[in-house]
C-alpha cells in the first residue's frame, strides 16, 4: 500500500478497486454480523467457499462476508448480488442447492425465501422486504455491501472523500459550523447538539486536545454501536478524523467494550489500513494535518459509557464519574480539553460533509434531524437493527416494520432508553420518535435500545430488573445513588414476593425524586425513571402486587399458580419426566395433576408442553 | 493452560507477565489493558500476578486491587473447565432468562457467580451479548445457544458433566 498524499490519490485508489470489481459477477455476500455467527454463519461462509471450488465456479463467483444486515431475526441472512435475492436462516446443507441451482442455473429457491406474515405472499429480493422497506439507511447503508476489513471496499463505495474535501476545501470553523447547522444531536443518550460541544472543545485553552469514541454501549438490549463497528469501522474513523480536524485535536481514543471482541478486531485491523494509506498519522492526504487513534477496552462497567467516568477508564483508573462543574470539553482526559462523541454520532459526519447540512436537516422533525438506529428486541417478530429518520411512530417501527408481537399476544409497552429510560404504554404509540417527545413521555431515546413487552411481561419485575441492574453497576461513589437505588430495590423485590405494604408506591416516588436530584452523574439521575415510567402506565399492577396479591402478567413467582389443564392435557407425560422435583404425577393418557407443594415454579413442564396445557395464574 | 510450569507464586509464569507488560511498554496507565491481557491467559488474576505488575509498574496494590474489583470483566477466582454465561440483558429478561439462570443454578449446583469444588462450571450472568434476536441465549465456552427453554438449559448441564457423575 502507498500513503495517499492528496484527494486524487484517494480518487484513484477508487477508480483502480471499482475497475477490479465486475458488477455483473455474482457475489454471494453473508452476514457476518454477531446475531447470525451466533447462528453458525461461519459455516455457512466455509460451505460456500468449498462448494464453489467443488462445482468449478471459483473463477465466476465472489464469495464476501459483510456486516450486519440488521434483520437477524432471519439470520444466518444471505444475498446473492447483483439481483439482491434474499436468502434466510441458512445452513450448511442448503449450500451445495443455492451454488447449484442460483448461482449455477440462476433460479430462485422457494423453501429459502422470506415470507410475508400478511399476504403469504414469498419474496425474492431483499429490497422487498417489509422489515427494510420502511427503513432509511445512512448508518447502515453500506454494511450488507463492504468487508469491513477491507478498505478499499469502503473507499471505492465513497470513503473518505467526505475527509479529503473537509481537510482540503474546508477551515475547521466552517466544519463546525455546518455541523452545527444540519441539528446533529449526540446519539449516545443526552442528545446534546454535537457542533456546539466540538465549538466549545475548540475555543477551551489548554493542549493537547483529544477526541473520544465512546463505544462502551452499556444499555442491554442495545446492539447497534456494535454492529456499526464491526460492519463499517472506517465511517466511525472517517468521522473520528474529520472532527478532529475542526477541533484541533492530534490524538483520538475508541473506548470499546471489550466484550465486543469482534468490534475490537475490525477497528484494529481498519486502525492498520488507515496507517498504511496515510489516512491517519502524519500529514494525511498531504493536508498537513496529523491525527492518530488508539483503543481502550473498556472492563465490564456500566458506569463507564458515562463521559467523565469514561475518562477517568482511559487514564487506568477506577471508573468513577465527577461532578459537573467542571466539563469535560475544558478538562477531560489527563484535564485537557476533550470531545467525546457515541459511535453513531461519529458516522455521521461523513454523510454530512459530504451531502451538507440542509440535507441532513431536511430528514427527521423540527428538534431532531437525521436517522436513528434502534434495536428493535424483546417480544416482537421481527427482531433485528432498524434505522428509520426520526419523526416516525412507535406504531410503525413495532408493527410496520416489527411485525407485531409473536403468538398473537397483546402490546403492552416499549422501553426505551435502557436503565435511563421508560416504558411507553399502547396509548401513546402513535408519538413521534424524537428526542424531546421521548422525554415528554416519561421515558428518553438514549443509545437505542427499543425492548418490545407483551401482556406476559411483568411491569414492577421490569422495574425491579433494571434497579438490579443499576444496584450492580452504580459505583457507589454518591450516597443518593448508592443508597437510593438499593431502597428503592428492596421495595420492588418486596412487591414482587407478595410482601408489598400500602405506602410502598409513595415511597417508592420519594426515592425517585431523592434519585433525580441528588445524585452525581446520569446514572443516579435517571435510575428512577424505570420505576416512575411503570407507576405512570402501570400502577394497576403496582396495586394488584400490594392488594390482591396477584402478578397479573404471570411472572412473580411468588404470586403465580401453576396447573394443568385438563382438557389439553393428553397426558403423554413429557412434563412428569422433566420436573426437577418430581412434582407432577398422573397416569398415562390420563390427565396429569401438579403437586403444589413441590412446585418451585421453574417453569419446566410449561417448556415441556408441546399441547399449551400448562396454565400459569 | 501452563499450570505446570506456572510460577506458585504468581500463580502464572513470570515471563507471561513479563511479556504483557512490554507489550504495553511499562505504561502504568494502561494497567487495565494489562489485567485484561493477563486474566486472558490464565482465565482469572491470581493474587501473586496482581502483586508483580504493581510492584514493576509503581503501583500501590491496593489500586491494582480496587481495579480488579471495580471493573465486572475482572475475576479474582480461578474458574472451571466450561465457562457458562447466561445473558440477563433486557430482551433475553423479557424472554425469561431469569428462569434459565434458575436452572442452570440448580442442575449445577452453584450460584451465578461462582464456580463448583470440582472446578467443572463457572457461572455467570452478563448484561447483554448484543445477540438479542436469539434471546434466551446461553454461552458456554464461546458457544452461542439461542432460544433457550429451562429443559435445554438442563439438557445442556447433563451433556457437560463428566461421565461418572452420570
Amino acid at each position: 500500500m502507498e500513503k495517499l498524499t492528496s484527494p486524487q490519490d484517494l480518487e484513484r485508489v477508487r477508480a483502480t478497486w471499482l475497475a477490479s470489481l465486475d458488477p455483473h459477477k455474482p457475489c454471494v455476500t453473508v452476514c457476518s454480523g454477531t446475531g447470525c455467527l451466533a447462528g453458525g454463519c461461519k459455516q455457512a461462509t466455509d460451505a460456500f467457499r468449498q462448494e464453489i471450488e467443488r462445482q468449478g465456479l471459483a473463477d465466476k463467483v465472489d464469495v464476501r462476508t459483510t456486516g450486519c444486515h440488521g434483520f437477524c431475526e432471519r439470520g444466518p441472512v444471505v444475498v446473492i448480488h447483483p439481483q439482491g435475492i434474499f436468502y434466510q436462516h441458512v445452513k450448511p446443507e442448503d449450500v451445495p442447492q443455492v451454488v447449484a441451482e442460483t448461482l449455477g442455473q440462476g433460479n430462485v429457491i422457494d423453501r429459502l425465501l422470506y415470507t410475508h406474515p400478511q399476504t403469504g405472499e414469498k419474496i425474492t429480493y431483499e429490497r422487498d422486504v417489509p422489515f427494510y422497506q420502511l427503513q432509511k439507511r445512512l448508518i447502515l447503508a453500506d454494511n450488507g455491501f463492504i468487508d469491513p476489513t477491507c478498505i478499499e471496499d469502503y473507499i471505492a463505495r465513497g470513503g473518505y472523500s467526505g475527509l479529503a474535501r473537509a481537510l482540503h476545501t474546508m477551515q475547521p470553523e466552517e466544519i463546525i459550523d455546518v455541523i452545527k447547522r444540519s441539528g446533529l444531536r449526540g446519539r449516545g443518550g443526552a442528545g446534546f447538539p454535537t457542533g456546539r460541544k466540538w465549538e466549545s472543545c475548540r475555543n477551551a485553552e489548554g493542549e493537547p486536545k483529544y477526541v473520544i469514541c465512546n463505544a462502551d454501549e452499556g444499555d442491554p438490549g442495545a446492539y447497534m454501536n456494535r454492529s456499526t463497528l464491526e460492519g463499517n469501522p472506517h465511517s466511525v474513523l472517517e468521522g473520528m478524523i474529520i472532527g478532529a480536524y475542526a477541533i484541533g485535536s492530534h490524538e483520538g481514543y475508541v473506548y470499546v467494550r471489550n466484550e465486543y471482541p469482534l468490534a475490537v478486531k475490525n477497528l484494529a485491523l481498519a486502525l492498520e489500513a488507515a496507517r498504511a494509506y496515510g489516512l491517519l498519522g502524519q500529514d494525511i492526504l498531504g493536508s498537513g494535518f496529523s491525527f492518530d487513534v488508539r483503543i481502550a477496552r473498556g472492563g465490564g462497567a456500566f458506569v463507564c459509557g458515562e463521559s467523565s467516568a469514561l475518562m477517568r477508564s482511559l487514564e487506568g483508573n477506577v471508573g468513577e464519574p465527577s461532578a459537573k462543574y467542571v466539563r469535560s470539553v475544558e478538562r477531560g482526559l489527563w484535564d485537557k480539553p476533550s470531545d467525546l462523541n457515541n459511535v453513531e454520532t461519529w458516522a455521521n459526519v461523513p454523510h454530512i460533509i459530504n451531502q451538507g447540512w440542509e440535507w441532513f436537516a431536511g430528514l427527521g422533525t423540527a428538534g431532531s434531524k437525521g436517522t436513528k438506529v434502534f434495536s428493535l428486541v424483546g417480544k416482537v417478530n421481527n427482531t433485528g437493527l432498524v434505522e428509520v429518520p426520526l419523526g416516525i411512530t412507535l406504531r410503525q417501527i413495532i408493527f410496520d416494520i416489527g411485525g407485531g408481537i409473536p403468538g398473537g399476544r397483546k402490546f403492552k409497552a416499549v422501553q426505551t432508553g435502557g436503565p435511563s429510560g421508560g416504558c411507553i404504554p399502547e396509548s401513546m404509540l402513535d408519538m413521534s420518535v424524537d428526542f424531546d417527545e421521548l422525554a415528554k413521555a416519561g421515558s428518553m431515546m438514549g443509545s437505542g435500545g427499543m425492548i418490545v413487552m407483551d401482556e406476559r411481561t411483568c411491569m414492577v419485575d421490569v422495574a425491579r430488573y433494571f434497579l438490579n441492574f443499576l444496584r450492580e453497576e452504580s459505583c457507589g461513589k454518591c450516597t443518593p445513588c448508592r443508597e437510593g437505588i438499593v431502597r428503592s430495590l428492596e421495595i420492588l423485590e418486596r412487591l414482587c414476593n407478595g410482601k408489598g405494604q400500602s405506602g410502598d408506591i409513595a415511597l417508592l416516588e420519594e426515592l425517585g425524586e431523592l434519585l433525580q436530584g441528588f445524585s452525581l452523574c446520569g446514572l443516579g439521575q435517571t435510575a428512577a425513571n424505570p420505576v416512575l415510567s411503570t407507576l405512570r402506565y402501570f400502577r394497576d399492577e403496582y396495586e394488584a402486587h400490594i392488594r390482591e396479591l396477584k402478578c397479573p402478567a404471570g411472572v412473580c413467582k411468588a404470586l403465580i399458580v401453576y396447573s394443568i389443564d385438563a382438557a389439553r392435557c393428553n397426558g403423554c407425560g413429557a412434563c412428569v419426566r422433566q420436573c426437577p422435583q418430581g412434582g407432577i404425577s398422573g397416569e398415562k393418557k390420563a390427565p396429569h395433576v401438579i403437586k403444589q407443594d413441590l412446585c418451585i415454579r421453574c417453569g419446566v413442564c410449561l417448556d415441556t408442553c408441546k399441547f399449551g396445557a400448562v396454565l400459569v395464574q | 493452560m501452563g499450570q505446570s510450569t506456572a510460577n506458585v507464586e504468581l500463580g502464572m509464569e513470570q515471563a507471561t507477565i513479563e511479556g504483557v507488560m512490554s507489550r504495553h511498554r511499562q505504561d502504568s496507565s494502561a494497567i487495565i489493558a494489562i489485567l485484561q491481557d493477563l486474566q486472558e491467559e490464565v482465565n482469572y488474576l491470581p493474587e501473586g500476578a496482581l502483586r508483580y505488575v504493581a510492584e514493576r509498574l509503581d503501583i500501590p496494590v491496593s489500586k491494582v486491587y480496587s481495579l480488579a474489583t471495580f471493573y465486572r470483566a475482572f475475576s479474582l477466582e480461578p474458574r472451571g473447565r466450561h465457562l457458562i454465561h447466561v445473558c440477563t440483558g433486557t430482551a433475553c429478561h423479557v424472554r425469561g432468562a431469569g428462569r434459565i439462570l434458575d436452572t442452570l443454578e440448580r442442575e449445577t449446583g452453584i450460584h451465578a457467580g461462582e464456580t463448583d469444588a470440582q472446578m467443572e462450571f463457572t457461572l455467570e450472568t452478563v448484561n447483554c451479548l448484543g445477540a438479542c434476536a436469539l434471546g434466551p441465549v446461553v454461552v458456554v465456552n464461546g458457544e452461542y445457544f439461542g432460544q433457550m427453554t429451562g429443559a435445554k438449559a438442563a439438557r445442556l448441564v447433563k451433556k457437560l458433566q463428566p461421565a461418572e457423575q452420570e
